[in-house]
């Protein structure tokens, strides 16, 4: 490496490192610190006590429910995201937009939802809850969006030809797929996985509610143990598992990553897909979407059916008791003022996600090596580390040399950490697929570096930053869970409007819960939606 | 990449003069901060009337429930991130007061508080408002079997499977019923608490995560799309169901078992620490005001400490205020909070 590509490269990984110290590493370090060390001395009981009360059960349990949840995504997922890569069918637009809705509902509504679905006198007739199997459809439901996205990201942009030459070869179906297409998208399936998998290690409400009290994640042990028992020392142990346990899969990850990026043509998105033609195609491509769509989407149909049942038959009766006072003469939340929070805060965090993730990808993508692998860990972490120990640990660390602990701030800020990560995984597999033959042709052609970057990778590199920004977006309209333990300024989100009703006795109180979540699912399909939409001029047909 | 560079630069550049205009150390002196859990509540009205009094602005931050609340204010002892907090009740008390959190001060509207609520010699906190947790029924359920009358009730078999409680290491309530049954029950002599406990997992006692799930999931009752007939809830719950009914209704659809209910007070306390110690005060006086406290019942679903205060006519007519609520030492509640839920753990859960 010549010392002027060094200089970029220390200039492009800056701005992320530096975001990473401040609002990542730093926070959580203090308040593991203050964990192992209260008044000074170190903790070292808490180990013992830790493995006394039980923690490689929880620890195991943690670790197979995600693996098992991350699986089992994967084979609900792959047809969906097959058939919106290679087909293009009316409305498909508009669904695209509407499966990622599950991903950003709030858990404690779902699992209502859920419950009136699989729990006692359930619609479906099948009691699932206190069970294992409840947690994992829960987790399939909540993630199939993120392997729609991922995957189907790149399946789009695969060059069918490579698939209809093997074909004429005399390879069967079974053949194509295990042999061409598998290996071609085993990048982003890898990078699907890893981001399902850390978000069911770190399930936190989901296992609360729908897996009963005998079940328990790390996460939830943690939680338990920060703000109920107050056991710093036995939560830093368990935050220490925690980030030692994913640390380890996601450096597996990269390794993997690294060794299988396959460099290949891209194909524009539209040359890809066509319309299914034969009957069989036609009946593939209904019943792969319909199937996808009553998982997806009966939960939220339940959660608009209740918003709209008031006391006095369907109407829109809990959407205008939204604004209206209460008997004590006020609102107990502005509904316009969640959506203007909500909405405001997801900008800033999009922003911000989009940047630090795009930086921190180039690095990731063209700079190979053990440096980059612990840099690219060390981006993940945030969405494998536990939401308490992230709000606890900026009250700790935020106070010098700005007092930043009660900024409204810091909730763009937390929800942009959890967001970088489905930037970067968006946009890694398409930087390194692009070829550098591509990138060579241009640069002899006599087109200086920044111009090639400009007109060979930005293209294929936009479409996936959008649908990381998309991820983006999502995630800060629907997280909760760092949000909650921050010490907030009077500015409640959406998820936060919903447990506000929630929090109170009253038929009316929980119909306006509801009718909060479907303003939630709104808000979120249509950001989804535009961001879909979005795209550099000039590159339609990207 | 300097395409990328320079709009980061910009964006934090810009973020840093937000942060100075709007939160972190620059509070205008005129502000006053209340640090309190997400179920507080305050009307715009109620606010302006505290502007206008003192001239100060209220600027409210929550933090998560009381646990975690509390919890954040120990962990910043000395250095908070707010002049007043509210909402500490007697389960978490001696955590807050071992930690030194607060100044000590006495309000001149003490005298005009409830007897027997105030915990502190020191008034290093004082008393807000208090609530009941107690056992709601569903009316429904009870037209041919009677309702519970008492805790001990619901380890005869005629109420199997009737029940649901909270966790007590995840929901505030959870705890409060379980203090009730150890205040109720004993640690000593034949049946002690634990036997209680274990009659009622032989009676298939459900237990839900926190209040939301039990409440509106597992519970039968008003809004709850459950099965479970009794609930672990407060006593202002039917009054609630009242004001809050989709059609209105003239009655409650849920009653409170007045027997085994445990009180928890809510304490207010200004933070070791505070830029504006009389700023803070003004701030205290306000949470016992008239004006605050009148309102308390109809934002909160709390009762007010301040004896002077009607209650709304829902209050009057669809809820008992125990008479004989039960309590218990905060100091012996912090001693043996961790080893009672570990227990109540190994009891119902295992």
């Amino acid at each position: 490496m010549t010392a002027r590509s060094r200089l970029a490269l220390a200039v492009v990984a800056a701005p992320p490192l530096v975001f990473l110290l401040a609002f990542f590493v730093w926070p959580v370090a203090s308040i593991v610190a203050t964990g192992l060390f209260p008044s000074g001395r170190f903790a070292g009981g808490a180990f013992r006590r830790a493995v006394e009360g039980g923690l490689p059960g929880v620890a195991w349990f943690t670790l197979w429910q995600a693996a098992a949840s991350t699986v089992l995504t994967l084979l609900v997922a792959l047809p969906g995201a097959y058939v919106f890569a290679r087909y293009d069918f009316p409305g498909k637009r508009l669904l695209r937009a509407l499966f990622a809705v599950p991903f950003v509902l709030p858990t404690v509504v779902v699992g209502t939802a859920f419950l009136a679905l699989i729990g006692p006198g359930g619609l479906l007739g099948i009691r699932l809850d206190g069970t294992i199997w409840a947690i994992l459809a829960a987790h399939v439901f909540f993630n199939v969006a993120v392997v729609l996205r991922t995957v189907g990201g790149l399946w789009s942009h695969l060059d069918p030809r490579l698939e209809e030459a093997a074909r004429l070869l005399g390879a069967s179906r079974g053949q194509v797929f295990t042999r061409v297409t598998l290996p071609l998208l085993r990048p982003a399936l890898a990078a699907a996985a890893s981001l399902v998998f850390l978000f069911t290690f770190t399930s936190f409400g989901t296992v609360l509610l729908l897996g009963g009290p005998g079940l328990a994640t790390l996460e939830v042990e943690i939680y338990r143990h920060t703000t109920a028992l107050f056991d710093l020392p036995l939560a830093a142990v368990l935050a220490l598992v925690q980030m030692a346990g994913v640390t380890a899969v996601l450096l597996a990850y990269s390794r993997y990553q690294e060794r299988r990026a396959v460099e290949q043509a891209l194909r524009p998105a539209i040359e890809v897909a066509r319309r299914p033609g034969t009957p069989a195609e036609r009946a593939l491509v209904g019943g792969t979407v319909a199937g996808t769509a009553l998982l997806l989407l009966g939960p939220p149909a339940v959660l608009v059916a209740r918003s709209l049942n008031t006391g006095e038959g369907w109407g829109l009766g809990y959407y205008r008791a939204l604004g209206r006072p209460g008997r004590a003469g006020a609102l107990l939340v502005d509904p316009l003022r969640a959506v203007g929070n909500s909405v405001s805060f997801a900008l800033v965090a999009t922003a911000v996600a989009l940047v630090v993730g795009l930086l921190a990808a180039v690095v990731i993508a063209y700079h190979r090596g053990r440096a980059s692998r612990w840099f690219d860990t060390l981006l993940m972490l945030p969405l494998g580390t536990s939401a308490v120990t992230i709000g606890f640990g900026f009250l700790l660390a935020l106070d010098a040399p700005v007092d930043l602990r009660s900024s409204w701030l810091l909730i763009p800020l937390a929800h942009a950490l959890v967001a970088v990560p489905f930037v970067v995984r968006a946009v890694v597999p398409v930087m390194r697929a692009v070829r550098t033959r591509l990138r060579e042709a241009a640069a002899v052609l006599g087109a200086p570096p920044r111009r090639v970057w400009r007109e060979v990778d930005l293209p294929l590199v936009s479409r996936a930053a959008a649908a990381g920004a998309g991820f983006a977006a999502a995630v800060s309209l629907g997280e909760f869970g760092a949000t909650a333990f921050i010490a907030r300024p009077d500015t409640p989100t959406l998820p936060l409007a919903v447990f506000r009703f929630l929090g109170q006795p009253g038929r009316l109180n929980f119909g306006r819960a509801m009718a909060m979540s479907v303003i939630l699912m709104v808000v979120t399909a249509a950001a989804v939606a535009l961001i879909d939409r979005l795209r550099p001029p000039g590159l339609e047909e990207f | 990449m300097r395409r990328l560079v320079v709009p980061f630069v910009v964006l934090l550049t810009a973020a840093g003069a937000l942060t100075t205009a709007c939160g972190g150390d620059s509070a205008p002196a005129g502000t006053v901060r209340l640090l309190t859990h997400d179920s507080f509540f305050i009307s715009d009205d109620a606010r302006a009337a505290f502007t206008a009094a003192t001239g100060l602005r209220l600027e409210v931050r929550r933090a998560g429930d009381a646990g975690s609340m509390v919890n954040q204010a120990v962990l910043t002892a000395g250095n908070p991130v707010a002049d007043v907090l509210y909402g500490v009740d007697t389960t978490f008390l001696s955590r807050s007061l071992d930690a030194d959190l607060f100044l000590p001060y006495q309000s001149p509207l003490l005298a005009g508080l409830y007897p027997g609520l105030a915990a502190d010699p020191q008034h290093r906190v004082t008393p807000v408002d208090f609530g009941d947790v107690c056992l709601n029924y569903d009316k429904a359920a009870f037209a041919t079997i009677p309702p519970p009358q008492t805790l001990a009730d619901l380890a005869d078999p005629a109420y199997r499977g009737l029940l649901v409680v909270q966790d007590p290491s995840t929901s505030s309530p959870g705890l409060a019923f379980l203090l009730a049954t150890i205040a109720t029950f004993g640690e000593e002599g034949p049946y002690t608490w634990k036997n209680y406990w274990a009659d009622l997992r032989a009676n298939d006692v459900r237990v839900a995560a926190g209040w939301e799930e039990a409440y509106y999931g597992a519970f039968s009752g008003g809004a709850g799309e459950g099965d479970r007939p009794i609930v672990v809830s407060y006593a202002s719950s039917p009054p609630a169901e009242v004001i809050y009914a989709d059609p209105p209704v003239g009655e409650a659809p849920t009653a409170v078992v007045t027997d085994g209910c445990f009180r928890q007070v809510e304490f207010a306390g200004i933070l070791r620490g505070t830029r504006n110690e009389s700023a803070a005060r003004a701030l205290l006086d306000f949470l016992l005001s008239e004006r605050f406290q009148e309102e308390v019942p109809l934002t909160m679903f709390v009762f007010p400490a301040l004896a002077s205060v009607e209650l709304p006519p829902e209050f009057v007519a669809h809820t008992r205020v125990p008479t004989a609520p039960l309590t218990m030492d905060p100091a012996r509640i912090e001693a043996n909070r961790d080893r009672w839920i570990a227990e109540w753990a190994s009891i119902v859960l295992r």
